[in-house]
C-alpha cells in the first residue's frame, strides 16, 4: 500500500508538476554518453519556420544564379521548370485546378523549408556540400524564379523567415489522420445483401498497355502454378550442358575424390597423371567407374557407379584426360 | 450451391491434373507420349490413355544431395528466382529516389521475407558503417546523449509485428487504374517482426522536458537526411527504435543499422538509418511534410501531417495478372487486411462486384497495426465476375470504395488511397485490375 513503484512516484510527480523533467534513474541510464551542443553542431542542421536553426550568412539572387546554373540546372532546368525532376518554379495558384503543380512557389508554406532541404539533401549527387552563404544564394535565386523575391534580393538568417510564401495558409490540420483517435472523413457501411444495384466497370487498363509497359506479366507469378507453361526448364538444360565438375557433384564423386586431393580414393589430378600414358585409358577408367574395384590406389574400395549416364561419363573422362582443370 | 462441390480435406490436385485445354488436346493427339513435366510426375489415367503411366522416380531421389551449408546464408530455390521486388516502369525519374514494390501476389501468411520488404529511398541507398554510426537524442531534455550501436542493442528491447505501408501506396489508382498486378497497386506494403527499443525509453533516458516537449524530429543519416515531425504523444506511445527485422539485423535497404518504426503510420515517418532525434515545441514543416506527403484536396488546400494509415484490404490471390488455369472449379480467395488504428475485426469478400458479401476466415494471430491474412473458399462457375474485399477494424470503420474516397478527396491527393480493390475475372480466367 505504501510502497510505491518508481513508476507511480513519477506519475505523481508529473501530475503535480513539481519536477518538470522525466527520467528517474533507471539501471540502463549509464548507456550512451552526454554530448554537448558544440559536439552536435555539424549534425544539428534542422531549420524551423521561425528561423531557429538558420546559421549566420547571406546570399544574393545573382550569386545564386551562378551556383544554380552550375549545380542545379542540369536536373531542375534553367528556369526551374523541368518536369523530369521536381519542378521548382511555376504553378502558383494551380493547386485547386485540374492540373495541380507542386512546386516551391505553389506548395511550400515557409521559405525556411527550402533552405533546410537544399542544405541537407542537395545537390542530389553531392548533398551537404554547399556552404551556408551558397545555400542562401540558391534559395534567393529559386524564390526569384518564382517571382517571390526581387532580382536584387539578398537573403540572410533574419530576412529569410520573413519571406511570405504564396501558399502560406494552404495547409490544414482539420482532418482525422493526425492521431490514432482521429475521426475518419469517408464512410462506408458493411452491407451484406443486394448492396450495389448496378455494377459497371468504370475504368480498366487499355489493351496492350500492360504488355508494352511490363512485358509478359505472367513472368511475375510462380511459374509452376501456370500449368500450361509445359515443362519448366531443368537447371542443367537451362544453363546448357553440365560441366564435369557439376556432374561430379551431381553424382557424389566428390565424397571420395577431391580434384587435387585424395579423400577415400585418389585425387582426380593424380588419376589424370597416372593414366596419361596408358593406351586404353578410357576403357579402363570406364570399367573402373561402372564396375568398381580396388587395388590400384590401395585397399579402399571403389563402388560401382552404374547411375552415371554415358554422356556424363564421357564428359568426366575428357576432363580427366585434360588434366582435371579447376575451371 | 457452388459450395457443395467442395470437398474439404481432399488433396489439392497437383499441376499435372490441371493441364490447360490445349495441352490436354496435345496429349490426346500424341496418344500418351507426353511432355517431360507430365512424364516426370506421371499423369492420371484418362480414357484417352492407352496404358497406365507409372510414376517416374526423379533424379533427386537417387542422387546424393549437396552437403549442408552449401549455401551458408540460405537463398530461395532457383525456381523462385522471379519472386522479387520490382520497380514500376516510368514511375520515377531516377532509381536512387525511387521505390521497389513487394510481390504480394507471391507471398503467404503475413510476414514479408526480408529480401522482399518494400524499399523506398529518397537519395539512394547508403552503406552505413555500424561501428561509426551514432544516434543523438537532444533538444528539450535534461541531458542530450549520444549512443553507439552497442548502447542501443543493450537497452531493454521488445519485438512487435507491424505492417509498414507507404502513404503513397495505391497512389496510381486515385484517378484511374494504372497498374496490372497487386505488386504495383499495393506493394508499398510489408509486415515484419521488428525488434528494438521503445522510443519512450530513450526519451526518458535523456530526461525529455515533459512540460515543453510537443514534437520530435527524426532524421536519417542518408544523403537525403530525411526528416519527419512526430507529435510527442505518438513518440511516447508505441514508436520503436528498431535494429532487428524478422530475427536478424535490418537489411541496408530497410535502414541498417537502426531505424524508427512508427506503427500504423505512413512509412515515411519510420525514418531509416536514424541518426538524430530532436525534441522540440513546434512542428518543423520539412520538405517531406509540405511539398510531399501532404494530401491535396479539391479546394486546393493540403491536409498536413496525415499520419494514420486507415483500414485497407486487398485480395492477393486471385489478383491482377494472374491466370486461373481451370475454367470453373475451386479457388481459395486470400488476401491481406490492416489498420493503422488497431486490429482487423472482419474482412468480407464479394464475388459479384459488390452486390453481395460474405465474411472470410481470419488467420490468427490478429495483432494491432499488423497485417492480417484472410481466406475464403470460392467455386468459380467460369463466368466473368468481379472480386472485392472490404475490411472493418476494431473502431468499426469500414473500408470505403474508391468512389466514396473521391467524393470527399477528389483525385489529386496522391496519398492514403485505402479504397476497395476490384479484380475482374474474365471468362478466359485472366485477372485484371479494374474499377467499378
Amino acid at each position: 500500500m505504501y510502497a510505491m513503484s518508481r513508476f507511480n512516484r513519477r506519475v505523481i510527480l508529473l501530475a503535480g508538476l513539481l519536477v518538470p523533467w522525466t527520467g528517474q534513474a533507471a539501471p540502463w541510464n549509464t548507456l550512451g554518453r552526454a554530448i554537448t551542443a558544440d559536439e552536435i553542431a555539424d549534425w544539428n542542421i534542422d531549420v524551423r519556420p521561425d528561423g531557429v536553426g538558420l546559421p549566420k550568412g547571406r546570399g544574393s539572387v545573382a550569386e545564386g544564379q551562378i551556383i544554380y546554373d552550375a549545380q542545379c540546372a542540369a536536373c531542375h532546368g534553367t528556369f526551374g521548370d523541368s518536369p523530369q525532376f521536381v519542378a521548382l518554379a511555376g504553378g502558383i495558384g494551380s493547386l485547386k485546378t485540374s492540373t495541380p503543380q507542386r512546386t516551391v512557389g505553389s506548395k511550400l508554406n515557409y521559405a525556411t523549408t527550402l533552405w533546410d532541404y537544399i542544405n541537407r539533401a542537395m545537390p542530389f549527387n553531392n548533398s551537404k556540400s554547399l556552404a551556408p552563404n551558397e545555400v542562401y544564394a540558391v534559395v534567393a535565386y529559386v524564390l526569384n524564379l518564382n517571382g517571390i523575391v526581387s532580382a536584387d534580393a539578398v537573403l540572410d538568417e533574419i530576412s529569410l523567415p520573413q519571406v511570405k510564401m504564396p501558399n502560406r495558409d494552404g495547409f490544414t490540420l482539420a482532418h482525422g489522420m493526425r492521431s490514432v483517435h482521429g475521426k475518419p472523413d469517408v464512410h462506408n457501411v458493411a452491407c451484406m445483401r443486394n448492396c450495389a444495384q448496378e455494377v459497371k466497370i468504370s475504368a480498366e487498363i487499355p489493351p496492350d498497355f500492360t504488355q508494352q509497359m511490363y512485358g509478359d506479366i505472367r513472368a511475375q507469378f510462380r511459374q509452376f502454378t501456370l500449368q500450361d507453361q509445359g515443362a519448366a526448364p531443368s537447371p542443367s538444360t537451362a544453363a546448357g550442358a553440365a560441366s564435369a565438375p557439376e556432374l561430379l557433384k551431381a553424382n557424389g564423386c566428390g565424397v571420395c575424390h577431391g580434384r587435387d586431393q585424395g579423400i577415400v580414393g585418389p585425387a582426380f589430378t593424380d588419376i589424370s597423371k597416372r593414366y596419361a600414358a596408358v593406351a586404353d585409358a578410357s576403357a579402363k577408367l570406364t570399367a573402373k567407374i561402372r564396375e568398381g574395384g580396388s587395388g590400384v590406389w590401395g585397399t579402399a574400395i571403389m563402388p560401382p557407379q552404374s547411375q552415371i549416364s554415358d554422356v556424363a561419363l564421357a564428359t568426366i573422362l575428357n576432363w580427366i584426360k585434360s588434366g582435371a582443370p579447376s575451371e | 450451391m457452388q459450395e457443395q462441390s467442395l470437398r474439404p480435406g481432399r488433396v489439392i490436385a497437383a499441376s499435372e491434373n490441371k493441364l490447360s485445354p490445349q495441352y490436354e488436346e496435345r496429349r490426346r493427339l500424341l496418344g500418351g507420349i507426353v511432355g517431360t513435366a507430365a512424364a516426370l510426375f506421371g499423369v492420371r489415367a484418362t480414357a484417352a490413355d492407352k496404358a497406365v503411366q507409372r510414376l517416374a522416380v526423379p533424379p533427386w531421389s537417387k542422387q546424393l544431395g549437396k552437403p549442408v551449408a552449401s549455401q551458408p546464408y540460405g537463398l530461395p530455390s532457383h525456381y523462385e528466382s522471379n519472386i522479387i521486388r520490382r520497380i514500376n516502369p516510368g514511375l520515377t525519374t531516377t532509381s536512387e529516389s525511387s521505390v521497389a514494390f513487394t510481390p504480394l501476389q507471391n507471398l503467404f501468411g503475413i510476414i514479408t521475407p526480408n529480401g522482399l520488404h518494400f524499399e523506398r529511398n529518397h537519395n539512394g541507398l547508403p552503406e552505413v558503417d555500424p561501428y561509426r554510426h551514432r544516434l543523438v537524442v537532444h533538444g528539450l531534455a535534461k541531458q542530450s546523449k549520444i549512443y553507439t550501436m552497442e548502447d542501443i542493442l543493450r537497452f531493454p528491447s521488445v519485438s512487435r509485428v507491424h505492417f509498414l505501408e507507404c502513404g503513397a501506396n495505391s497512389a496510381m489508382e486515385w484517378a484511374a487504374v494504372a497498374a496490372p498486378t497487386v505488386q504495383y497497386t499495393h506493394g508499398m506494403l510489408s509486415c515484419a517482426e521488428y525488434t528494438g527499443v521503445p522510443l519512450s525509453t530513450l526519451l526518458d533516458d535523456v530526461g525529455y522536458d515533459a512540460k515543453r516537449a510537443k514534437f520530435i524530429l527524426a532524421e536519417g543519416a542518408d544523403a537525403a537526411g530525411l526528416t519527419r515531425t512526430l507529435p510527442i504523444e505518438m513518440a511516447l506511445d508505441d514508436v520503436l527504435v528498431v535494429y532487428g527485422q524478422n530475427g536478424e539485423m535490418l537489411r541496408p535497404e530497410n535502414g541498417y543499422p537502426v531505424r524508427l518504426i512508427v506503427p500504423g503510420v505512413q512509412g515515411v515517418s519510420s525514418v531509416k538509418w536514424l541518426r538524430r532525434i530532436k525534441i522540440g515545441d513546434q512542428p518543423w514543416h520539412t520538405r517531406e511534410e509540405t511539398i510531399h506527403y501532404t494530401d491535396l484536396m479539391p479546394d486546393g488546400s493540403s491536409r498536413q501531417y496525415t499520419y494514420i494509415q486507415e483500414a485497407k484490404s486487398v485480395i492477393t490471390s486471385p489478383s491482377g495478372g494472374q491466370q486461373l488455369m481451370d475454367k470453373g472449379g475451386y479457388y481459395q480467395i486470400t488476401g491481406l487486411a490492416w489498420s493503422g488504428r488497431g486490429r482487423i475485426k472482419r474482412v468480407d469478400v464479394s464475388t459479384d462486384g459488390g452486390r453481395n458479401w460474405r465474411p472470410t476466415r481470419l488467420q490468427e494471430p490478429i495483432m494491432p497495426k499488423s497485417l492480417t491474412r484472410f481466406r475464403c473458399d470460392w467455386s468459380w462457375d467460369g463466368a466473368p465476375t468481379l472480386l472485392q474485399s472490404r475490411c472493418i477494424d476494431d473502431t468499426g470503420y469500414v473500408q470505403p470504395t474508391i468512389r466514396q474516397l473521391r467524393e470527399v478527396r477528389g483525385t489529386h491527393s496522391i496519398y492514403h488511397n485505402n479504397g476497395i480493390q476490384t479484380w475482374q475475372v474474365t471468362d478466359s480466367g485472366d485477372v485484371r485490375d479494374v474499377q467499378v
